[in-house]
């Protein structure tokens, strides 16, 4: 077992580790923190997606050791203290973006890295971006329009309801 | 009037900020003290003979609690079939035994021979390994054309490789053949409905407890159904008394139907839990999913449309077969059959339709509902084969479509495929498809394309079909084993605020939202006073479950039934209150009063007054608030709808993509149309997936080829375009109280042939002769038909 | 997974040293590596995480030839452009977040058939420096899963020289968003080359009869007529030797006509 630490979505926190522990199940299992999901085992699926150093990785393709002081950012951690959901997340409760919510964390922190880098995406760059999150629900559609909403965007023009 | 929306309202979901914020309860999230794992060992042969199982050095690896074999389940029940199918001679179909863990056969690759419990997952995949078995190969059946003549029977103690041979409607052959034999024109087609893997992203997971206290137990597991669930374990497989056994959905990530059925795992977890003393819970991974989810479609079809000099259909004759896999799934029977042959009359005026399945054994993983279910495979065959009709006499493909189609003043029209359609407009469902897809302006999109060296084509498809299943008395007829109707309590607590117990599972259809909407309509109150409670044996009435658009339509009508009750009884104790007669008493936006006069009390205090029944007539009403209501339909609902595309094909590559899908669904009334519209969206996207990526492959060997994501191609945001729904052509159904026709399945239903019908057309008008490409249209298929045609 | 242990070394030294145990086995991304530890188709005991070595870190441009760390990640090789069409390449690997971990000494390490980073570095004549060498791409790329690196030798740095024109062309494979085909062609100094990834059983290779006919006559009708033997190409469900062969064609030339 190895001692990691690291910071949670501003919270100092530390436990033991093998090697093979997967962020994902450290997150999960060690942290308690469930709102990422495992769906694949081939790094496909993209339910599993989280922010260490700002930037989107697959924490079932990262080991815990490799995260050891590293800044992680998870789907736990984007409302506000009081529950206050945030830009991107009402905007996938607003445009209906989500459906079975199984998806939905590993979605909602992809669009956070987008806008960080692409603070105006296209419909397309968008889809381009998602390339690495499957949802089986919505056909996508719904989750664009929420993306390019959560970004200023107006996006009356997409089918409405 | 509701403060934030009854019927007909876009309500923001309720359910979405849990989800949003990473706070659902799916399966696998909970972890309960004591919990061990199980995992299971699984055959890596697609056939074969198990002659030996050596478990010893197994059980002893450390962590190790138990393993269990196929030998350990020999004296309990096996899954059963839910739907008898009699062959056309009469003979029942053919029930091999599926038993929890295989015994003396493994007959799918993924077929589980074994598992073990163990403290943790890597202990248990360790000592998995240490188990050492002997499966002897036998060569695989795969191919059901050969599976039909070959004497290698998935099941030796059946003696063939064919369930059933059934006929429908048997009596309707030999005029449907006759009609054939003097039409004008017969067009025939052969094709494929491809094999799918229903891939909901959360994978299956169940977790069992036992409490040695009292006997119980409690499976939380991803069902779409607990109720059913339940009944499957204790009445045929485990025999635990249904009140000793608690089954609980909690959030589930998605189903699609595969999470109808109950499958081997929920019963080793029970069984293991029990023999250990300890919770037991088992997570499937997506390579397992792959190998043992119940798979959907796989029909091998030739279908005959005969045609008049007109062009009025004159007869649909169909021969399928279809694929059951290894062993019958829970509805394995009823979707090649009565979801699917019951549907060949379409849209259309059609007076003879004869179908005839032939269902398969072979060595592959399980094959049953999967969106749509039946209904796809019926809509596909009839509306491939009517495109074909239309180029080969030279009609407009909308045109052959609206001479055939039934007309409005036709309902309620008895199919030739026995079915009775309540209501519908097809022509207006036509003519609105037209409007919002700007289908004039085809044309000049086309030229755009090919100036930019893109074949464009144009495909359209009318569907029809058959859902809130349904009445218990028709399918019991049929051959259903069990019944489909649903049930709601309705609970009024005594400070005012409800809660609605359901049958139905909500795993992303926002029924936490769409209930409250109804009730909250009904009573005039807050819609946010209404939670709904759904998915735990031990809270809900038995219902039977989310599948086949049959929420809403049947327990939603349960809903409505419930709330009706209520309100009787609050009106009589209203009445009471003020001193009235309950004929007197009406109920407007949540206050209860007597007609023609200022008195009136609150919703909330005939509440309060039911549970503090001071001074209250006994003897004519019972304290209390709270009640229940099972509903049972009339018939199907008939959901209906005329979808057209735009593809562009690069000549080159062979790549399709789809530029433009257009939607127009007749679903009746419409609760929530935000949550409608995101329904029809998940269906294109899947019947897009369909058409163009999915592909589902076993080799000569029965490995399935395409058992992960790296092979299997599921639909991306990039593979995909925005969507044009549009439900405004709505006729109520005219046999439930909500007059909603269910919209789950249409996009699924809807969309394959439509985009089929488009890259044909794209191809036609690059001068290439193609009449038909198989599902998927890869880049690869569409080349290879240039190639040769 | 079966267990191991993770060393994390700060420089290339510590590194060479952990992997001198011979079931140890070299951590990138772990991207691939990952996927293939969970099927528990490989069991090192110890895994040594080259992404915290800071002389495998950083991308230098320098007289025309670019110097990509082993441990830089495809976003950063993105994002770095001096190198349009490898930039180009890189951020069209996998996904977004395979690439924010992913790295160009991983991948070219792997020296997986359908990958991308093989074909830009055997187009553009890069050459491979590890701890112990330095290796052309021509002696580079053995086969199959396959390369010239020694047991526990790593790869510290990839230097591209910076050609006058290239582009590359994928064709995806669209499960797993590797290359169907993917074409890479570069015009250099000593002529055009062009290499193909995605289509061999022997894995990425060079096209010199396209090579050839570029040199001479730079546009992508100078390939009218020529084409590859669909004899040794992969078939696979996705597409026939024959498709991958008539797509090495196709991509070659839209390959040319987009070169920049």
């Amino acid at each position: 077992m190895t001692k990691v630490s690291m910071t949670i979505n501003g919270k100092q926190v530390s436990g033991d580790v093998e090697g093979r522990t997967l962020l994902a199940s450290f997150l999960r299992e060690d942290q308690r923190l469930t709102g990422t999901h495992i769906g694949c085992d081939t790094s496909q699926c993209g339910a599993c997606v989280v922010h260490v150093d700002g930037k989107a990785v697959k924490s079932c393709t990262m080991f815990a050791i490799e995260a050891d002081g590293a800044q992680v950012a998870t789907i736990e951690g984007q409302a506000a203290e009081d529950g206050t959901l945030n830009a991107i997340q009402a905007a996938f409760q607003e445009h209906h973006g989500l459906q079975c919510g199984f998806c939905t964390p590993g979605m909602v922190m992809s669009a956070a890295a987008l806008l960080k880098e692409n603070p105006k995406p296209s419909a397309s760059e968008v889809r381009e971006y998602l390339e690495g999150n499957i949802c089986r629900c919505t056909g996508y559609h719904n989750i664009v329009k929420s993306i390019m909403a959560a970004s200023g965007q107006d996006v009356s023009a997409i089918a409405a309801e | 009037m509701p403060k934030d929306g009854g019927i007909g309202a876009p309500t923001r979901r309720r359910e979405d900020v849990r989800f949003l914020t990473g706070t659902g309860q799916y399966s696998d999230d909970m972890n309960v003290y004591g919990q061990t794992v199980a995992v299971f060992a699984r055959s890596t042969v697609a056939n074969g003979v198990i002659k030996s199982i050596d478990t010893s050095a197994a059980a002893a690896m450390p962590g190790v609690l138990a393993v269990f074999t196929g030998e350990d389940f020999v004296d309990v029940g096996g899954n059963p079939a839910g739907w008898l199918i009699n062959s056309r001679d009469g003979e029942p179909m053919k029930e091999p035994k599926r038993p929890v863990l295989a015994h003396g056969k493994v007959r799918h690759v993924g077929d589980a021979y074994a598992a073990v419990i163990a403290e943790t997952t890597e202990q248990a995949k360790d000592a998995v390994e240490a188990i050492e078995v002997d499966i002897e190969e036998l060569p695989a059946v795969v191919n059901m054309k050969d599976a039909l003549s070959s004497t290698n029977y998935v099941h030796d103690e059946i003696g063939t490789n064919q369930c059933f041979d059934w006929g429908w409607i048997e009596d309707n052959r030999a005029a449907t053949d006759a009609a054939i034999k003097g039409a004008h024109h017969v067009t025939t087609l052969e094709l494929v409905n491809n094999r799918l893997v229903p891939n909901a992203m959360e994978p299956r997971c169940s977790m069992a407890q036992y409490n040695r206290a009292n006997d119980e137990y409690t499976l939380h597991t991803t069902s779409q159904n607990p109720h059913l669930t339940r009944l499957l374990i204790s009445a045929f497989v485990l025999g635990i008394p249904e009140n000793k056994l608690t089954v609980i959905a909690p959030d589930v990530g998605g189903g699609f139907g595969s999470k109808i059925y109950h499958y081997g795992e929920e019963a080793l977890v029970l069984a293991a839990a029990k023999k250990i003393g300890r919770p037991v819970k088992w997570t499937s991974d997506r390579t397992e999913a792959f190998l043992t989810d119940a798979h959907g479609r796989d029909h091998v079809t030739t279908i005959e449309l005969a045609l008049d000099a007109e062009g009025k259909f004159l007869a649909f004759r169909t021969e399928t077969m279809a694929n059951v896999g290894a062993y019958l799934s829970n509805f394995s029977t009823a979707t090649p059959t009565f979801l699917h042959g019951t549907l060949m009359a379409g849209n259309y005026t059609v007076p003879n339709v004869y179908v005839n399945v032939k269902a398969v054994f072979t060595n592959t993983a399980p094959v049953d509902a999967y969106r749509g279910a039946g209904r796809p495979e019926a809509t596909f065959s009839l509306e491939r084969v009517i495109d074909k009709a239309a180029r080969e006499i030279g009609m407009d493909p909308i045109e052959l479509r609206r001479k055939n189609f039934i007309k409005p003043d036709q309902y309620p029209f008895a199919s030739a495929a026995g079915l009775e359609y309540d209501s519908g407009n097809y022509d207006a469902l036509m003519d609105q498809m037209e409007k919002v897809a700007d289908v004039a302006g085809f044309e000049a999109r086309r030229k755009a394309s090919e100036k930019n060296g893109k074949l464009r084509g144009f495909g359209v498809n009318a569907y029809i079909e058959a859902c809130g299943i349904a009445p218990s008395n028709l399918v019991g007829v049929l051959g259903s084993r069990v019944g489909l109707y649903d049930a709601a309590t309705v609970r009024v607590n005594a400070t005012g605020n409800l809660s609605v117990m359901v049958g139905a599972h909500s795993h992303g259809q926002g029924h936490e939202t769409a209930f409250p909407q109804v009730v909250a309509e009904m009573l005039g109150i807050d819609p946010q006073s209404i939670d709904i409670v759904h998915g735990d044996t031990s809270k809900i009435p038995f219902g039977m479950g989310t599948y086949g658009s049959r929420s809403l339509a049947v327990c939603g009508s349960a809903v409505v039934r419930a709330t009706e009750k209520i309100i009787n009884k609050a009106k009589k104790i209203a009445a009471h209150m003020l001193e009235a007669s309950d004929g007197d008493i009406e109920l407007t936006d949540g206050v209860f009063s007597v007609a023609g006069t200022d008195k009136s009390v609150t919703f909330g205090e005939v509440a309060l007054k039911a549970y503090i029944p001071h001074e209250f007539p006994l003897e004519d009403i019972e304290p209390g608030l709270e009640e229940t209501a099972f509903y049972d339909p009339a018939n199907f609902t008939y959901p209906s709808g005329a979808y057209c595309c735009e593809v562009e094909v690069d000549p080159d590559t062979g790549k399709v993509s789809v530029e433009r899908m257009t939607a127009v669904d007749d679903f009746g009334n419409v609760i929530n149309p935000m949550i409608v519209t995101g329904q029809v969206h998940g269906g294109l996207g899947q019947g897009i997936g369909q058409a163009l990526l999915e592909n589902t492959t076993y080799d000569e060997n029965g490995q399935l080829l395409s058992a992960s994501y790296m092979d299997y191609v599921m639909p991306r945001a990039d593979d995909l375009p925005f969507y044009t729904v549009d439900h405004s052509q709505g006729n109520a159904c005219t046999h439930n109280p909500l007059g909603v026709k269910g919209c789950g399945e249409a996009g699924a239903i809807g969309s394959p042939p439509t985009v089929v019908n488009a890259v044909i057309d794209a191809l036609q008008s690059g001068g290439k002769n193609v009449t038909h490409i198989d599902m998927p249209m890869t880049p690869h298929r569409v080349w290879s038909a240039m190639q040769n045609a | 997974m079966y267990a191991f242990d993770i060393e994390r070394p700060a420089t290339v030294a510590e590194a060479a040293a952990a992997l001198g145990n011979e079931d140890a086995q070299a951590l990138g991304g772990g991207q691939t590596l990952i996927p293939t530890l969970k099927q528990r188709l490989a069991s090192p005991e110890k895994l040594v995480s080259l992404t915290g070595v800071a002389e495998m870190q950083g991308i230098t441009s320098n007289g025309g030839t670019l110097t990509i760390g082993g441990a830089v990640t495809h976003a950063d090789v993105a994002g770095d452009g001096s190198y349009k069409a490898l930039s180009e390449l890189a951020s069209n690997i996998g996904d977004p977040a395979v690439r924010n971990r992913g790295t160009i000494g991983g991948s070219l390490a792997n020296n997986d058939p359908s990958a991308c980073y093989p074909a830009a570095a055997l187009a553009s004549g890069a050459t491979i420096v590890t701890n112990t060498r330095e290796i052309a791409a021509d002696d580079y790329f053995v086969g199959l899963f396959e390369t010239a690196l020694d047991e526990g030798e790593i790869i510290t740095a990839v230097k591209f020289p910076i050609p006058q024109k290239a582009n590359y062309q994928k064709f995806l494979q669209p499960a797993s968003r590797f290359a169907l085909v993917g074409v890479f062609v570069a015009v250099t100094a000593d002529g055009v080359r062009v290499a193909v990834t995605g289509a061999s059983n022997e894995g990425v290779h060079r096209w010199t009869a396209a090579e050839d006919a570029l040199s001479a006559n730079f546009s992508a009708d100078a390939l009218d007529g020529l084409s590859v033997s669909a004899d040794d190409l992969i078939a696979d469900l996705h597409g026939s030797a024959e498709y991958r062969a008539h797509l090495v064609a196709v991509m070659t030339k839209r390959a040319v006509a987009a070169a920049s």
